[in-house]
């Protein structure tokens, strides 16, 4: 599971069939200092998530098992907005 | 199983159902040496671990949902002990 933020929404009216109703969100993976990791992501929705926010993902089976039905084809869910992070103090 | 570090806590109130009531913690895989090997990413903790405690992560869909015993369980990490002591073998 892993850190991002929301940065776009995809529209596609064109899909499989388990997607449908589905919302869908470009997520930039993060770090626990909120700085950009790897690329973004298209991720489905499961907590109504909105721009800029900081959310968590569920990646590969787990984020099909995320979705009712299950086993809808999607690889990353976001699955929870993120309030804050404690982090320890790194020791100086 | 994964040995690493906790460094910190993510504390979310809108989030998946399989996430509620769960501790949710910022974790980063460390070698026997203790030396950071790898990114940090998220686990949820079984075993009450605390700030900057070595633990065991389970990271695999299936062993979670045995762990929590429900079918359909979406999340993937676990935190599923805590190290006192790792003996690596002085090789050669």
């Amino acid at each position: 599971m892993i850190l991002g933020k929301v940065i776009g929404r995809v529209v596609a009216t064109q899909k499989y069939q388990g997607l449908e109703g589905q919302k869908l969100l470009i997520v930039q993976p993060m770090d626990e200092h909120r700085k950009d990791r790897g690329t973004p992501v298209v991720a489905v929705d499961t907590v109504m998530a909105g721009l800029g926010d900081p959310v968590y993902m569920v990646l590969s089976r787990e984020a099909a098992l995320a979705l009712e039905p299950w086993f809808v084809p999607v690889d990353h869910a976001i699955v929870g907005i993120v309030d804050s992070i404690d982090l320890m103090e790194e020791p100086s | 199983m994964t040995l690493a570090k906790v460094i910190g806590t993510v504390t979310s109130t809108i989030k998946h159902k399989h996430f509620h009531a769960l501790k949710m913690m910022v974790v980063l895989p460390v070698d026997e040496f203790g030396a950071e090997n790898g990114e940090s990413f998220l686990a949820v903790d079984r075993v009450q671990a605390g700030m900057g405690d070595t633990v065991l992560i389970l990271r695999e869909g299936n062993g979670m949902r045995q762990l929590f015993k429900q079918e359909g369980f979406c999340v993937r990490s676990a935190i599923v002990g805590i190290v006192d002591h790792v003996e690596p073998m002085s090789v050669g």
